[in-house]
C-alpha cells in the first residue's frame, strides 16, 4: 500500500511582508536567450544591470536545455546568402507578415552572438573532428551546417553548453542576476497608454518578497503566451511544447500599460502538447532537427523524396541542395505551412499521397538507412543538443535498448508530427504576434524595448540572441539619455495589494481550474471559428471567470502565488488576443485566421498590420503598412552607424 | 495571510513520477533544487537528504536536473506512459 505523503515545513524564509527595493539603469525582464544577452548588450554599453528571471538563468527559457541550431547565421564566412537576401526570403515567404526589423538583426549579428557563445566558453563548431569529412563540416572553419548545405547560412551548434555560459558570464560582467524573481508589472509615468516605463515590481518565487526596481529603461525579455487553448490539470508541465513557466508574462504586462501589439490574431492548429503528441523531437520524423531524415513506411519501403519541381531525388544529398536553378531554399523554425515556391526546400510526399500510391501506415525514421555521418549528427548531435532532447530521448531511449543503426523509430499522427490535433486546439507558434517595435526595437511606450519572444513574429535562439543583444544596447542608450526614475508609491501599493490578494485564505479556486477554464472559453470561442458575436461571447465568458472566480483563488506559498499570478497573466493575453481577433475583419492565409463573418481571404485593404492596444476608454485598434520598416540596410545604419563597417 | 514559520506544503498527488531520485547515491548537494526550471522541488530539512518533489505535475521533462547532479544514477528522468514513442527492429523491402 502506498504511504501517504508527509506535509513538509516551507525550507525558505517567508517574506512576503516585505520589499526590497533597488535601482539601475537597464533592467531586464526574463532571463532566457534574449534576456541574458539583453543584459549583456546593455553593460558592456556601461550601464548598470539587473535581471529579473522567474526560474534560475543557468537553465531557463525555451532554450534553457539546449538548442541544436542556429538560424540565418548569415554573417558566417561560409554563408553565401547575404542579410537582405535572407531577410527578403523570410518576409516574401510570409507574404509580408514578418518582423522585418528582429529578422535583419538576426541576419546581421546573430552570427557575432554565437561568436559571443564561443567566447564565453561554449561549443559552436567541431573542435574535435567527429565529423571530419562531412558534407556539411567546413573543414577551415570547423563550423557545421544543417538544411541547405550549399549556401550555408544555418549552424549546427552544441547549444546545451550555452546557457550555463551565458549565465556565467552576465554575472562576470556585473548585471546583478535575481534568480526566481517573477516580474509582475511595469511601473510607468503617465496613464494608460503609458507615456514611459520607469521601471518593474517582482515577487520573489521562494520567498513571496517583493522587490520594486527602478530603472531607466526596461527590455521585456519574456516569452509568448502559451497554455491559452492547451492545458492539462494532470501534466500541466507539458501542456504546450517551450516551458511551463514561459506563460508570456510581458505581454500581460505590458498589455496592461497600453503598450501597442500586432499579428496576436494569428494562432495555428497545434503542433506539440503533451496532452495530445508524444515529446518533441521524440518521434521518427524528417523536419527540423531530424531534418533530412530517411523515413519508411510500416513495411519497410522507403519514401520518396522531391524538390520543389516534383523531380525525385537520387540520395540523401540531393535533399539538403536547392533544386536546379534556386537560389537557396528555406527550413526550419517559421518555415510555412504553405510552401513558397521560390524558397520551397526538399520534402516527401504529402501524407495523403503518399496513402494513395500504396504506402502503408504507421511510418517511421529510419536512421540506419542514412549514411554515417548524417546518422550521427542526427542521433547523437541534434538529438541531444536540442532543447529536451539530451536526457528524455538520447538518454533514455539509449538506455532501453534503441539502435539508430538497427531500429525504425516511429511517426505519429498525420504523418510526421508527434501528434493529431483538432482545429480549435491551437498554440502560439510559427512567428506569432507580440509587441510592436521600431528600429530601436522599442516598443510603442518610452523607454520599454522588448527581445525575443517578446516581439511579434519571433522565432528561434539565434533570432532571441540577436534581438536581445540589439535591444540592450539601445536601452542602455536610451537609458544615458534619461534623468533616474524614482518608484511611484502608488504604484506599488496597488501591485502590493493585487499580490496579496491570493495570500488571503479563500475558500479556494485552484490555478488549474482557472487554467482550464479558460482554455475552454478560448476553444469555444475564438482561434478555429471567429465571428465578431462568438469573439464578443468569448470576451464577456473570460470577464465572467475574471470578476467571479479569481477573487476566489488563493495560494498557499510562494510557489503557488507565481502560479496565480501567471494564470492571471494567462487570462489577461487570451482577452488580448480576442480583441486582436475583433479587429483583423477579413480573413487571412498568412495568419491562419478565419472570420466566417469577413470570409474574403485577404483582401487588399485587409494587408496590413493590425494593432491593437489598452487605453483608459477601452481598446484603440490600429494598422501599419505591412513594409513600415522601410529599406533594412539604410535603417540598420542609420539606427547603428557604429555597426555600418562590419557587414561582410 | 500565512504568517511565516507556519507554512506546510503536501506533495502533489500525481499518478506519473516524473523524477526518480536514489536515496543511497544522492548526496542532498540541491543542485537538482538550484536548476529546475519548474521548481518542482523542495530541499530537505536535513543538510544532505534528497530533496521531495513536490510539485511532479508542473515537470517540463527536459531533464535539466540529471544533467546538474554530479553522482550518476542519483536521479532519472521517466517520462509519462502517454509520452512513450514505440520503435522496432527495421525491416528491407
Amino acid at each position: 500500500m502506498k504511504k501517504p505523503l508527509p506535509a513538509i515545513r516551507w525550507p525558505y524564509p517567508l517574506e512576503w511582508d516585505k520589499t526590497e527595493k533597488a535601482a539601475c539603469d537597464v533592467l531586464v525582464l526574463g532571463g532566457g536567450m534574449a534576456g541574458c544577452f539583453a543584459a549583456l548588450g546593455a553593460a558592456r554599453s556601461g550601464s548598470s544591470v539587473i535581471l529579473l528571471e522567474k526560474a534560475a538563468a543557468e537553465t531557463s527559457g525555451a532554450a534553457g536545455s539546449g538548442c541544436d541550431h542556429w538560424e540565418s547565421a548569415a554573417t558566417n564566412p561560409c554563408s553565401r546568402v547575404s542579410p537582405e537576401e535572407l531577410t527578403g526570403a523570410m518576409i516574401r515567404s510570409h507574404h509580408g507578415y514578418n518582423n522585418g526589423i528582429s529578422h535583419y538583426i538576426e541576419c546581421r549579428e546573430g552570427y557575432d552572438r554565437l561568436l559571443d557563445l564561443e567566447a564565453m566558453g561554449a561549443r559552436i563548431r567541431d573542435e574535435q573532428g567527429l565529423f571530419r569529412g562531412a558534407e556539411f563540416r567546413d573543414e577551415a572553419t570547423k563550423l557545421l551546417f544543417a538544411y541547405d548545405y550549399v549556401n550555408r547560412f544555418t549552424l549546427r551548434v552544441f547549444g546545451t553548453t550555452f546557457k550555463p555560459a551565458l549565465n556565467r558570464e552576465c554575472r562576470r560582467s556585473g548585471v546583478r542576476v535575481f534568480d526566481r524573481a517573477m516580474a509582475t508589472a511595469l511601473l510607468t509615468g503617465g496613464g494608460i497608454p503609458s507615456e514611459r516605463v520607469t521601471g518593474a515590481v517582482a515577487v520573489m518565487a521562494r520567498t513571496g518578497k517583493l522587490l520594486a526596481v527602478a530603472a531607466k529603461a526596461v527590455v521585456l525579455c519574456t516569452s509568448r503566451p502559451s497554455r491559452i487553448w492547451l492545458f492539462s490539470p494532470e501534466y500541466p508541465g507539458v501542456s504546450e511544447f517551450r516551458p511551463p513557466q514561459t506563460t508570456g508574462d510581458g505581454h500581460a504586462m505590458a498589455w496592461r500599460i497600453g503598450a501597442r501589439f500586432t499579428m496576436m490574431e494569428k494562432s495555428v492548429k497545434g503542433e506539440w502538447s503533451g496532452t495530445r503528441s508524444y515529446p518533441p523531437y521524440g518521434t521518427g520524423n524528417n523536419h527540423n532537427t531530424w531534418y533530412a531524415c530517411t523515413m519508411v513506411d510500416a513495411e519497410g519501403r522507403e519514401i520518396p523524396w522531391t524538390d520543389r519541381d516534383g523531380r525525385t531525388l537520387a540520395g540523401v544529398s540531393e535533399r539538403y541542395r536547392p533544386a536546379p536553378g534556386q537560389r537557396f531554399f528555406l527550413k526550419g523554425g517559421g518555415e510555412p505551412e504553405f510552401p513558397f515556391y521560390e524558397f520551397q526546400g526538399p520534402e516527401t510526399l504529402p501524407v495523403d499521397e503518399l496513402l494513395k500510391k500504396g504506402y502503408k501506415l504507421p511510418f517511421y525514421a529510419d536512421l540506419g538507412a542514412m549514411p554515417e555521418m548524417e546518422r550521427t549528427v542526427i542521433w547523437g548531435m541534434m538529438v541531444g543538443e536540442e532543447g529536451k532532447t539530451r536526457v528524455p530521448i538520447l538518454q533514455t531511449y539509449s538506455e532501453r535498448g534503441f539502435d539508430p543503426e538497427r531500429d525504425v523509430l516511429q511517426s505519429y499522427g498525420d504523418g510526421w508530427k508527434s501528434g493529431s490535433f483538432l482545429p480549435q486546439e491551437r498554440q502560439l507558434f510559427g512567428l506569432p504576434g507580440g509587441l510592436l517595435n521600431d528600429w530601436r526595437l522599442m516598443t510603442s511606450v518610452e523607454g520599454l524595448f522588448a527581445a525575443g519572444d517578446a516581439l511579434f513574429a519571433s522565432n528561434c535562439a539565434g533570432h532571441a540572441a540577436a534581438t536581445g543583444h540589439y535591444a540592450g544596447r539601445h536601452a542602455a542608450a536610451c537609458a544615458a539619455r534619461r534623468a533616474s526614475s524614482a518608484i511611484d508609491p502608488r504604484q506599488l501599493k496597488n501591485e502590493r495589494e493585487r499580490i496579496q490578494a491570493y495570500l488571503k485564505k479563500r475558500p479556494g479556486t485552484g490555478w488549474k481550474e482557472i487554467n482550464a477554464a479558460v482554455c475552454r472559453i478560448m476553444q469555444n470561442s475564438c482561434g478555429a471559428v471567429n465571428t465578431e458575436e462568438l469573439l464578443r461571447a468569448g470576451i464577456a465568458a473570460l470577464e465572467e471567470l475574471r470578476e467571479r472566480e479569481m477573487p476566489l483563488l488563493s495560494a498557499s506559498n510562494p510557489h503557488e502565488l507565481v502560479r496565480c499570478l501567471e494564470v492571471e497573466n494567462i487570462l489577461t493575453n487570451a482577452e488580448l488576443i480576442i480583441h486582436a481577433c475583433l479587429a483583423r475583419r477579413a480573413s487571412s492565409r498568412e495568419l491562419h485566421f478565419q472570420r466566417f463573418d469577413y470570409p474574403d481571404v485577404d483582401p487588399p485593404d485587409w494587408n496590413k498590420f493590425v494593432t491593437v492596444r489598452k487605453t483608459a476608454a477601452g481598446v484603440e485598434e490600429g494598422e501599419e503598412p505591412l513594409e513600415y520598416y522601410g529599406s533594412l540596410p539604410d535603417n540598420y545604419e542609420r539606427y547603428n552607424p557604429e555597426r555600418g563597417g562590419r557587414r561582410r | 495571510m500565512t504568517k511565516p514559520g507556519k507554512v506546510f506544503v503536501l506533495p502533489e498527488s500525481t499518478s506519473h513520477r516524473p523524477v526518480i531520485i536514489e536515496p543511497s547515491l544522492c548526496t542532498g548537494c540541491n543542485r537538482c533544487v538550484t536548476v529546475c526550471p519548474s521548481d518542482v522541488f523542495l530541499p530537505a530539512e536535513t543538510k544532505g537528504r534528497p530533496p521531495h518533489v513536490v510539485y511532479p505535475g508542473e515537470c517540463w521533462y527536459e531533464g535539466s536536473c540529471v544533467l546538474a547532479c554530479p553522482i550518476p544514477g542519483a536521479i532519472r528522468l521517466e517520462l509519462p506512459l502517454s509520452q512513450r514513442v514505440r520503435w522496432k527492429r527495421r525491416e528491407r523491402s
